[in-house]
């Protein structure tokens, strides 16, 4: 899409006075028409996706939300532009930038990380996954809060004992990382495997979930 | 890849509309405007062909949305052909300087509208005739005019702009 709007070569100037009298706005004004386009636009029904982004202690998280429930949590290593783009591709491009109806699953985060909290009650939406990687997903929520198990265990669980690798890639692109608890499968030897947000963040959770 | 988020849109986009929506209709309803432009390409917007402008798609909503305000605002007042002048813009500090947005208030429409979609949203004459109907040699003119006006009004604030508004 084309973002410059024209297609005069001779750019429109007005005089400096009309300029600034006509093109000033307010401090806020924007960010207030914002929030109440958002709000009359999940009125009517019209939003697909709604996004916020939360601090956490793995950095800032993305958490984008369909009426259905929560479709995707993103580390900031994904590139949230990137994963806002590929909700737009896969989804729809009906998204907007609406923090309420993510109020309740940032709240349970914040208790997660501050270890007030050891399982997620939020309606998820499972449709960025599909096939085998789906019931790997499915699974996961099973492996309690302070446990772990191998990918071998997971594969078994999720019914096909020898697709060990492909729950390694499950794993790796599991859509709602830290809520769906990819962090809890590790290699069958102990040491901790890959982890989408990179190796630190899986040992961060899984120390806190030690604790 | 497809289309960005329209949350991108409006962020690249809501000042522009904003500042149109202001000189077409004045600072009050500016605001509602805004809302049901947003509103009506949000709803629209995945139909959108890819290679569309985007400013000027916004554009041609607003102008409609400033219609749709402008005629509900007259079948509350007075019957009229043409558009009203605008209400004044005064009393909302920061949104514009009060004599300009006043002075634009006291134009023609089609020159308020053409100085809107040429000099704040950057349309081409050409897309500025085909929304307002004339011409574009018309719309080149109430273009100029406009500006020409405006800066008049701006040369004796007090005498040309401030007359005529209601304070």
């Amino acid at each position: 899409m084309k973002d410059k709007p024209m297609s005069d070569n001779n750019v429109p100037v007005l005089p400096e006075g009309l300029r600034a009298g006509l093109e000033e706005i307010g401090a806020g004004t924007l960010e207030r028409l914002h929030a109440r386009l958002a709000a009359a636009a999940a009125n009517r029904h019209l939003v697909d996706v709604s996004y916020c982004t939360v601090d956490s202690p793995l950095g800032p998280l993305l958490l984008a939300a369909t009426e259905r429930g929560l479709v995707r949590v993103a580390f900031a290593s994904e590139g949230h532009d990137a994963v806002l783009q590929t909700l737009a591709d896969k989804l729809s491009p009906r998204i907007l930038e609406d923090p309420s109806p993510l109020d309740s699953v940032a709240r349970q985060l914040e208790e997660y990380f501050a270890g007030a909290r050891r399982r997620f009650d939020v309606a998820l939406d499972f449709s960025l996954s599909s096939g085998f990687r789906l019931s790997v997903l499915d699974h996961l929520p099973h492996i309690a809060y302070g446990s772990t198990e191998s990918y071998a265990q997971v594969a078994q669980a999720a019914g096909s004992p020898r697709a060990v690798r492909a729950v390694g890639s499950a794993c790796a692109s599991n859509p709602l990382p830290v809520v769906v608890p990819c962090h809890r499968v590790v290699r069958s030897d102990g040491s901790f495997g890959g982890y989408l947000g990179g190796a630190e963040a899986k040992r961060t959770l899984l120390a806190l979930e030690a604790a | 890849m497809g289309k960005p988020p329209f949350e991108k849109v409006v962020s690249a986009h809501g000042a522009v509309v904003l500042r149109v929506c202001r000189a077409v209709l004045g600072a009050h309803d500016a605001e509602d405007a805004w809302s049901e432009t947003f509103l009506s390409a949000l709803k629209a917007y995945p139909e959108l062909p890819d290679d569309a402008t985007v400013q000027a798609w916004l554009v041609t909503i607003a102008h409609r949305k400033a219609i749709d305000i402008l005629r509900a605002r007259q079948r509350q007042s007075l019957p009229m052909d043409e558009l009203p002048p605008r209400e004044s813009p005064l009393g909302i500090p920061g949104e514009g300087h009060p004599e300009v947005l006043d002075a634009v208030g006291q134009l023609p429409p089609k020159q308020r509208q053409a100085v809107a979609y040429h000099y704040l949203a950057g349309l081409p004459y050409k897309d500025v005739s085909a929304l307002l109907g004339v011409t574009p040699e018309a719309a080149r003119r109430a273009g100029a005019d406009g500006v020409k006006a405006l800066r008049a009004a701006l040369i004796q604030p007090r005498s040309a702009a401030s007359q005529g508004a209601d304070r």
